[in-house]
């Protein structure tokens, strides 16, 4: 009776849930928790460090061909052949910056999601903190001068008006006005 | 300062200013680090003759064009007829660089439509587009008797472009060479 049980049990729960244990097993759970975009670059060295390398460079770099995309995240011809590239590259025993120097010495600056400092791009760079010092400088310089402006100059005679205002004395005959 | 308010309004046109400068820009158009520079070498079979090579170093001393093509290129087709007239007119030899394509396709293409090409190399895996900084199809480029790339055309050449790009500087470079 048990056996039988089991015997029906066995191929209708059992396999399935193997098969689903020896799926999640096999998975790094770093991948289980951050599946890859659709279009994602798809791995293709045999050697996960190299490709970790060519992962992360290729993310700083921009494809032309769909200029809001990394080489990473696009699959436009161009990019695979520039991830192909980097990837060669990099195997080659080529470090980063060598990889990124052949780029931009072929595609221009334009190739870097990170811009680099220099003399064209210094606007960029310094361009908000300079944009905020010459606003925060504004605005002090007005907060300064309306709290100068604000200070009340009162003659003698107004201010025995607004004394007697405040202690809620009747008001001393106005001065004729001239 | 009666026309105090007016400030934000200024400040406003300014920003609109640079935004309709903006808009007269071309995003696709990246300008090219390789202008004044060395063309990069590359050693390539021929279209018409695969068992036979050209290299950059044959067109040293002349003052020619480089255009990448490819069959499948939809825009090329819009440059064809602007490449053949320029052919016609025997001022610079053109040099065809088949980008990615097929050996019978880009055959059968030249065959239907005209081949403005002295000849046409194949760069089967876009290597040399790399090396060239080839993100688009079509490109041409202007090169120099020293191999120098004098300028480059992204997007297709049009006829504006010939007259007042192509023809002035070429007729400079053999003036200066």
């Amino acid at each position: 009776m048990r056996a039988d049980l089991l015997r029906r049990v066995t191929p209708s729960v059992v396999l399935p849930a193997l098969f689903a244990f020896a799926l999640f097993a096999g998975v790094p759970s770093e991948a289980l928790a951050q599946p890859a975009p659709s279009g994602e670059a798809v791995p293709l060295a045999a050697d996960p460090e190299l490709e970790a390398r060519v992962n992360a460079l290729s993310h700083q770099l921009r494809c032309l061909v769909c200029q809001n995309q990394t080489i990473a995240e696009s699959n436009a011809p161009l990019a695979v052949d520039l991830r192909n590239q980097v990837r060669e590259q990099l195997a080659s025993g080529k470090d980063e910056d060598a990889v990124i120097d052949f780029l931009v010495a072929r595609y221009g600056d334009f190739v870097l999601y990170l811009p680099p400092f220099k003399g064209v791009t210094l606007l960029l760079w310094l361009g908000p903190a300079l944009l905020l010092a010459v606003c925060g400088g504004w605005l002090a310089l007005r907060l300064r001068r309306r709290q100068r402006e604000a200070a009340p100059t009162l003659s003698g005679e107004q201010h025995r008006r607004a004394r007697a205002l405040l202690d809620g004395a009747p008001l001393p005959p106005e001065e004729p006005r001239s | 300062m009666k026309a105090k308010f007016l400030v934000p309004l200024g400040l406003f046109l300014v920003l609109v200013g640079f935004l309709a400068f903006g808009l007269t820009l071309n995003p696709r158009e990246v300008p090219s680090p390789l202008i004044d520079k060395p063309a990069p070498d590359f050693r390539l079979a021929r279209l018409e003759m695969p068992d036979t090579q050209m290299s950059l170093a044959d067109m040293r001393g002349q003052v020619w064009l480089l255009n990448v093509w490819a069959s499948w290129c939809v825009a090329c087709r819009q440059e064809h007829p602007v490449l053949l007239d320029f052919a016609r007119q025997q001022v610079a030899p053109l040099i065809g660089l088949n980008y990615k394509d097929g050996r019978d396709d880009a055959l059968g293409w030249l065959q239907a439509h005209g081949d403005p090409y002295v000849t046409s190399v194949v760069d089967g895996d876009g290597r040399v587009g790399i090396d060239y900084g080839v993100y688009g199809v079509p490109e041409t480029f202007l090169i120099d008797q020293a191999g120098m790339i004098r300028y480059k055309q992204i997007g297709p050449v049009t006829p504006q472009v010939v007259r007042d790009v192509l023809l002035p500087m070429i007729a400079e470079l053999k003036r200066a060479g």
